[in-house]
């Protein structure tokens, strides 16, 4: 067992434990960046001017106007940028754009004394326009050859060959829709500036280093003058990790040049309508199979449609090329990606970030191939898993690939799924109205950031003279339990009760240079780093305590407050910082942890990008109307390796919620652009939670199961445990594929059926309406 | 203007008495309560839809003298509680003295990122309290074993959790403690309606305190908008950025909350509330019982009144259909009197009706006997809380093996809500089977002119009209 992953006597890891803020939380006093705003003197509100063309260059903006309304205070336009005019990393997202790059595109904003009057103030700013050709579609893209940032080619063996010689070959082509994150809290910032001119902002990001330094480019700043801080976000899933810099950059630069607190706070619509989703895709491909049902080649193009600037769409495409094979040994492989650029939203990182997109392909296929290969779609996938030993297209082994097999099987037995298959047959034969269909799909997903300088951490460990600890760390909170395993992780590391260890709130002052809390990273970076960091102060404190008992350092245990040694003596925790402190011994320490093994050749598309992959495997029954398409899901099994969990009742969370949000994306969300050629044109049509639904009570499964893998210790983790926040969201294609079924048995055996995603009920009821009339999709 | 404020406005919340101040009059319940520094209830979505703003409103009951009605405060004016009582998910309890609720929530892990919770908190409370729920029962997978109604939740939304520790929490509740507070005050009246008049430079909002009153400002002024629990406007409001320069309220006006079950008819207030008329009823119009649970939430339907429903004369609303297969006539009212028109010639255009501007619906009156056989069929991308794609009611009377009468209601396929007239003369004077109704739904498939949106295809909405006569009669067959 590898010292990081080891762990010791009486674990404060490893027990459920609540959210750390759950009774904050459940009492409504939990505070997030806009709750700030009643307890700050003199603040402003801003408010955008947001364009009405999907594409147009701004020819004239009036500012004057506004002022005439009472209240406003500032306009804030491109004049008024010190430093640079650009809101990502990439310098290709003007924060004042002279060029509107799609519906809804702020052009400039408006400050007031209240937030109705800046709204009316940005109603009279006048801001003409020359509309130019736009592209809504990532199929006009294509056609139009519209692209941006660099396309990647990702290659094993021979396909061609293998195509040639493959028993049955099938092409097609799936397009399927984004997803819009619908995170409660929206976008919010809120900055202040002090006597020295340094910026202080509040942001709901999950990137405060990245917002520091769009903030610092943008007001033409060192970093060291411009401090971010999170308490917490009201979600993020991945929303805010690249969108919130702009947000933050526009109040501060408000801050700065009024000298008043300025807070911005999109609401609903303006989020919906100014903030990036997740990318959907455009796929085409050609797949071998062998007599029985082995994979032989995959030959396919994925294009992801990126909206109107590149922010993430780069290593986005990366990770869904590198899981097109999902968890499946597929020998041959082409894998060719591009990013289409259209006149949308910027789309960014979204749970996953990109890996369903690449998954999504390969579960299609396989859905829609087994019936025409005449085999079961669960037999099919079984068939295919990788097996110990085989390795990735780019090059990976593939560790533990064994615990694929594992999850099936505990699946198929606690989920009795065989006697299932059975009831669902004899129902679907007794009812011609309604069917049930039932699937399983297993997840392989690589953890790690593909960059590989994005793998490291840093944390502050404070022991106070009174044996209180106070720990600081570089990810941020967003419901995620980051903070409530940060303290387990703490405790354990001491051999503190968890009550002596309290979090202070993530802050680029205490932890400079993080990375995004972003690729379900949070727990194992940050955890590593804050074992780290307690550890060294624990070695110098087992000096002292060697000296107090008189045994060697390397003997001495710290355990639940009590610091001892083999025979029994024992010193308390406080008693033993409070000698320390009097010995002139430094009791904070700042911790680092990269992870090692890492290597990526991202031109080659080759190398161990990843620390090690995540399993899971779900099983989904659900039953259709065949009158109308409407469906639900009346249970769900979910086996799912989080190695050896640091909270189980955190991971559970985890797995639950990921679940839900990918049958969200999947079969109810659904995101219409207006691609009519019309004056609203390039518009969200779903700008509201009216109209762009999320999973409610009624898409909970009815029965649903959630069990972690056993004996699965991780090796190259913190305390044995593995990263939980995106591999779930991925076994919701349980669902889908079960809809798939369902709507199959509607039509004669044998039927295969080409379903759209999402699978509302409407492309539900087509679906099966299809396979009623005996029209099977026949590659 | 004939009301005049004797006080200065103001609303107990959480137990303090608490003077609205010198607010525009278009604030919202939630932002009021926000910039008192009560920042629990959160706004996800200013239209109602996520409950994170829900708050607790002291109503009077159906069961009790007062019962703890959650209600979306993005919605509300807070001129409209004036002299009311309210209560936050930080009056509920503390982090120190979890109300049980919460403490539910707390440790099964019914919260993520926490951002919801408030708002799950106060929805849940509310049916912790409902006086109806009793534990001992079986449950069944949308009611616990302690009585727990899941549809009380379905205008929360959570984006974390996928739900299922919200739901346990929910089912693990037990009956509140005798001496609880919030228990103990439902065996009083709530607050009586306090007429109100408040106006800042933004407009004038009053609640007269009686319909005279109303119908003669209703006749003098032609800029006047009625709102009853504001789940309309409270939307026009916060997203379309609508000011009305003059509100009147009219939810409280005991000539607006009639509710009788008489011989030949039943008669509803327009005021009351959808969640009135469900408990009221108690399933004595099955068409209307069906059609509750999917009329949007909990939430909504606290506030939401059937007269608002009809009075905003959208081709979209869930309670057309139904009344309209019922047969509905309404009673219109004004200072020049009162008349009655049916419901199927109420609609004119879209967002259209023959009330004229000095009128308010007063009564909706449903005629008895019901037909026998009923249904409500609603057709949307997702099963809680969901505005029509397409809304069908049905009423229909089979004796001996032959249609007597049938009456359809449409919604979501025209302009308007309307009568399937030449489905229902189809169906009339032939024999109820499998083959007379394959030929009215072919018939049904050509009713209206449905449109694409993004709710639908119109494609998906023809079919849906043809398949929801198939599903009424195999359904019927069934059972």
């Amino acid at each position: 067992m590898s010292s990081l992953s080891e762990r010791p006597l009486q674990p404060v890891v490893g027990v459920p434990m609540p959210h750390e803020s759950a009774a904050l939380h459940v009492t409504g006093t939990a505070l997030y960046t806009d709750d700030l705003v009643m307890r700050t003197k003199d603040v402003l509100h801003a408010w955008p001017v947001q364009s009405p063309h999907a594409h147009a260059r701004v020819t004239a903006l009036r500012v004057k106007p506004a002022y005439d309304v009472p209240g406003v205070v500032r306009v804030l336009t491109a004049d008024d940028v010190p430093g640079v005019n650009d809101a990502g990393v990439k310098h290709d997202e003007p924060l004042f754009p002279g060029e509107v790059m799609f519906n809804g595109h702020a052009v400039c904003w408006v400050l007031a004394d209240t937030l109705e009057a800046a709204r009316l103030g940005a109603l009279a700013v006048e801001v003409e326009y020359e509309p130019l050709a736009s592209l809504v579609t990532v199929r006009e893209a294509i056609d139009a050859g519209s692209f941006q940032g660099i396309g990647r080619h990702l290659e094993r063996g021979d396909v061609e060959g293998a195509l040639a010689g493959a028993a049955h070959v099938f092409s097609g082509e799936f397009e399927f829709a984004g997803q819009e994150h619908f995170y409660l809290e929206t976008h919010a910032a809120l900055a202040l500036v002090d006597e020295y001119g340094q910026i202080f902002v509040q942001s709901s990001t999950q990137h405060p280093s990245e917002t520091q330094e769009i903030v610092a480019h943008v007001l033409g700043l060192s970093s060291h003058s411009v401090t971010v801080q999170c308490l917490r976000m009201g979600g993020g899933f991945g929303g805010k990790e690249m969108q919130p810099h702009g947000f933050a950059a526009i109040a501060a630069l408000g801050a700065t040049l009024t000298g008043r607190p300025v807070r911005l706070r999109l609401n609903r619509t303006q989020d919906m309508t100014m903030s990036g989703k997740r990318h959907g895709f455009h796929s085409s491909w050609t797949v071998g199979f062998a007599d029985d049902g082995r994979l032989v080649a995959l030959d396919a193009t994925l294009t992801a449609d990126g909206g109107w600037s590149l922010d993430l769409s780069e290593p986005v495409l990366a990770r869904a090329m590198c899981h097109i094979d999902n968890a499946y040994e597929i020998p041959h492989v082409r894998v060719d990606g591009q990013i289409a650029q259209t006149n949308k939203t910027s789309q960014t990182a979204f749970r996953g970030f990109g890996g369903p997109q690449g998954m999504l392909v390969i579960e299609d296929i396989l859905g829609r191939c087994a019936p025409l290969l005449g085999y079961d779609a669960l037999e099919l996938r079984r068939r295919n898993f990788y097996q110990p030993g085989d390795s990735t297209p780019y090059g990976q082994p593939v560790r533990h690939a064994d615990r694929l097999e594992s999850c099936w099987s505990q699946v198929i037995s606690g989920g009795e799924i065989d006697a299932r298959v059975a009831e669902i047959e004899a129902f679907n034969s007794a009812h011609e109205h309604v069917k049930r269909g039932l699937a399983m799909t297993p997840v392989k997903f690589g953890i790690s950031f593909n960059l590989t300088a994005f793998n490291q951490a840093g944390a502050l460990v404070h022991v106070y003279k009174d044996g209180s600890v106070l720990i600081n760390h570089g990810g941020t909170e967003m419901g995620q339990g980051l903070h409530t395993k940060m303290l387990q992780v703490a405790a354990t590391t001491l051999g503190v009760p968890l009550a002596r260890v309290r979090l202070a709130p993530t802050r680029t002052d205490k932890v400079p240079n993080t990375s995004a809390t972003a690729a379900s990273s949070g727990a194992d970076l940050n955890g590593a780093a804050i074992k780290n960091a307690c550890e060294q102060i624990r070695e110098r404190l087992a000096q002292v305590a060697g000296g107090r008992l008189g045994i060697s350092p390397s003997d001495v245990r710290f355990v639940d407050g009590d610091v001892r040694g083999l025979s029994g003596d024992r010193v308390p925790w406080n008693e033993l910082v409070g000698m320390a402190y009097m010995q002139r011994v430094p009791l904070w320490a700042a911790g680092f942890y990269r992870t090692e093994g890492l290597h990526w050749d991202a031109n080659a598309m080759r190398g161990e990008p990843f620390k090690y992959f995540a399993y899971g495997v779900a099983a989904s029954e659900v039953e259709v109307d065949g009158f109308t398409g409407a469906y639900t899901l009346r249970r769900v099994d979910i086996v799912h390796d989080v190695g050896d969990s640091l909270s189980p009742l955190i991971d559970i969370g985890q797995i639950e919620g990921g679940f839900v949000q990918g049958a969200g994306w999947l079969t109810l969300e659904d995101l219409r652009w207006d691609e009519s050629t019309g004056d609203r044109r390039g518009r969200l049509a779903t700008q509201a939670a009216s109209t762009y639904k999320l999973p409610s009570f009624s898409e909970m499964p009815e029965v649903f199961n959630v069990r972690l893998l056993e004996k699965a210790h991780e090796e190259g983790a913190v305390y044995g445990s593995k990263a939980v926040g995106e591999p779930p969201l991925m076994l919701a294609f349980s669902v889908r594929e079960a809809l798939r079924h369902a709507a199959a048995a509607f039509g004669p055996a044998g039927t295969s059926v080409d379903l759209p995603s999402p699978a509302t009920p409407e492309a539900v009821y087509w679906a099966l309406e299809r396979a009623r009339g005996g029209v099977s999709w026949n590659g | 203007m004939t009301t005049q404020a004797l006080r200065a406005p103001a609303v107990t919340v959480n137990g303090e008495l608490t003077a609205l101040g010198d607010i525009p009059v278009h604030t919202t319940v939630l932002d009021w309560l926000r910039d008192r520094g009560l920042t629990g209830a959160k706004e996800g979505c200013a239209e109602g839809e996520c409950g994170a703003c829900s708050v607790l409103v002291a109503r009077a009951g159906t069961d009790t003298p007062t019962e703890w009605t959650a209600v979306n405060a993005c919605l509300l004016p807070i001129a409209s509680l004036d002299g009311q009582e309210l209560i936050t998910s930080e009056g509920l309890g503390s982090p120190e003295a979890l109300h049980p609720v919460q403490k539910e929530m707390a440790v099964r892990g019914g919260s993520q990122c926490g951002y919801c919770t408030p708002g799950f908190v106060c929805s849940m409370a509310a049916e912790y309290y409902r006086p109806g729920r009793t534990c001992g029962g079986d449950g069944d997978h949308e009611h616990g074993p302690n009585g727990f109604d899941l549809h009380s939740l379905s205008g929360n939304l959570c984006r974390c959790t996928g739900y299922r520790p919200i739901r346990d929490a929910a089912y693990a509740l037990e009956d509140p403690p005798e001496n609880d507070a919030f228990a103990v005050r439902r065996t009083s009246p709530p607050p009586a309606p306090a007429p109100t008049g408040m106006t800042s430079p933004e407009g004038e909002f009053i609640r007269p305190a009686s319909l005279n009153e109303v119908l003669t400002v209703l006749g003098d002024r032609n800029d006047a908008v009625i709102v009853a629990g504001s789940t309309d406007l409270g939307v026009q409001v916060n997203i379309f950025g609508s000011r009305p320069s003059l509100t009147i309220a009219i939810d409280r006006l005991e000539e607006l909350r009639e509710f009788s079950f008489g011989e030949d008819e039943v008669r509803l207030g327009a005021a009351l509330t959808l969640t009135e008329i469900e408990r009221r009823l108690a399933g004595r119009v099955p068409l209307l019982g069906e059609m509750f649970p999917q009329f949007a939430s909990r939430l909504i339907r606290n506030g939401a009144t059937i007269g608002g429903n009809l009075g905003t004369g959208s081709p979209i609303g869930d309670t057309p259909p139904a009344l309209l297969a019922l047969d509905v006539s309404l009673v219109l009212a004004s200072s020049r009197g009162e008349r009655t028109v049916a419901l199927s010639d109420y609609f004119t255009g879209y967002r259209q009706t023959v009330k004229a501007a000095d009128e308010l619906i007063r009564t909706i009156v449903i005629p008895l006997p019901l037909a026998p056989m009923t249904a409500f069929h609603k057709i949307a991308k997702r099963r809680f809380d969901d505005i029509s794609s397409v809304a069908i009611g049905y009423a229909v009377d089979v004796q001996d093996g032959v249609v007597r009468d049938a009456k359809i209601g449409l919604g979501g396929v025209a302009a308007t809500p309307l009568r399937a007239r030449e489905t229902e003369a189809a169906l009339v004077g032939r024999p109820w089977s499998e083959e007379t109704v394959r030929i009215a739904a072919a018939v049904m498939a050509a009713e209206g002119t449905p449109m694409d949106d993004h709710r639908a295809s119109s494609s998906y909405r023809s079919a849906m009209l043809g398949q929801s006569l198939l599903r009424f009669y195999f359904q019927g067959v069934a059972s």
